[in-house]
């Protein structure tokens, strides 16, 4: 019974991979070499598509992964596989959570998590600036290590500029994004 | 039913509109689900990130359920979920079936190219949003700077100590970060009351 073989399996990689969609790759590298059912050059496209497309990564990933091994339905699921264990436990935490929302220890708490939260989504911001924005040594011609790539730090900025005007502060962040991808093509970024 | 068939319906939008990691979709849910619909605040939402940071699993999923169950109890938490899958599953699954090389198409790389420069600007945005709740005295400031730099110099960390490289993670930021929160918290309730 294939289907739930992979539910299992994609319970298991949801259960351990903490911190985000990249952190299960190693985790899919290890169930392609154990059951044969897709190849490491396999899983470089499946990465090369997810983050491509809109969703996040580690779902996009065990989509993908599901197909390949079982179909639409694989699909399916594979991906409720692993957002099961997500479920279960912050259902658990939201009910804790609830429970104690008036505890002075708990608040003091979350007085700690806000700013480290604010930190670890700055971070993140970080690097996909220093990916969308810099070439590589690789990529460039000058060979520098990292080196200022213009018409992306352009988009960027105008985004962001745009995102501020009272007149267009309101529009769906979605239209930039289109926006930003019509540039990318009109101009071969 | 109404409600939940909502909480579906915002999510989906949410999936389908995060494109490049868990973060991007920080903007997105600031606007629907904080600005527009009110089923959280600012403060909610970074709670539900840096929770989501250190439990299993995918932080978009996680933040998603938080959402639902909060507005919703546990079967709103599923349907949250479930909405937040959807785009993917529709997505990935036509991809997958009739376009095996749509990551090769270079149109594809110049779009997605342009797409990773708008979700800077769009994080950079909402960071500043998210940080005038949340990094405004000084024991936030420090915190801030403190995973900041920590998350930042990651990899230097590691290669420096590599007997603990394991301990320069978000897991343990968050831990630490909590329990500086606690202490701070004592501490002023016992200064307060001499």
């Amino acid at each position: 019974m294939i289907y739930l073989r992979l539910f299992f399996e994609f319970f298991k990689i949801g259960l351990f991979s903490v911190g985000g969609g990249l952190a299960t790759i190693p985790f899919l590298q290890d169930l392609g070499a154990r059951t044969g059912w897709f190849t490491a050059g396999d899983l470089a496209d499946m990465i090369a598509v997810s983050e491509s497309t809109p969703g996040p990564i580690g779902v996009n990933m065990s989509t993908y992964v599901g197909f390949t091994c079982g179909g639409p339905l694989g699909a399916v699921v594979g991906v409720l596989g692993l957002v099961t264990p997500s479920i279960l436990v912050i259902l658990l935490v939201s009910l804790f959570l609830k429970k104690f929302r008036d505890s002075r220890t708990v608040d003091g708490v979350f007085q700690g998590l806000r700013p480290a939260s604010t930190a670890l989504i700055t971070a993140a911001g970080l690097s996909v600036a220093q990916i969308a924005l810099f070439q590589t040594a690789q990529e460039s011609q000058s060979g520098a290590a990292l080196t200022p790539y213009w018409p992306a730090i352009a988009i960027a900025l105008v985004v962001f500029v745009c995102m501020r005007l009272p007149k267009l502060k309101n529009l769906h962040p979605i239209l930039y994004i289109a926006a930003a991808a019509a540039a990318g093509v009109i101009f071969r970024l | 039913m109404r409600e939940y068939l909502q909480l579906f319906w915002t999510f989906a939008q949410v999936g389908a509109c995060t494109f490049g990691g868990g973060y991007a979709m920080l903007p997105i849910l600031q606007r629907e689900v904080v600005e527009k619909k009110g089923w959280a605040t600012a403060e909610e939402l970074a709670d539900y990130f840096a929770i989501g940071q250190c439990t299993p699993g995918v932080i978009a999923v996680n933040t998603a359920t938080f959402v639902g169950a909060k507005r919703k109890g546990n079967l709103g938490g599923v349907v949250a979920t479930l909405g937040m899958i959807f785009p993917s599953v529709v997505i990935i699954t036509v991809i997958a079936a009739f376009l095996r090389n749509f990551a090769h198409i270079p149109a594809v790389g110049h779009a997605f190219a342009g797409v990773r420069a708008a979700v800077v600007a769009l994080i950079a945005s909402s960071v500043l949003k998210l940080g005038k709740t949340t990094v405004k005295d000084a024991p936030s400031v420090g915190v801030f700077l403190a995973v900041l730099l920590l998350s930042v110099f990651d990899k230097p960390l590691e290669a420096a100590f590599p007997a603990v490289a394991f301990l320069f993670s978000p897991v343990t930021y968050v831990i630490l970060a909590g329990a500086a929160g606690l202490l701070i918290s004592l501490a002023r309730k016992g200064g307060k009351g001499k």
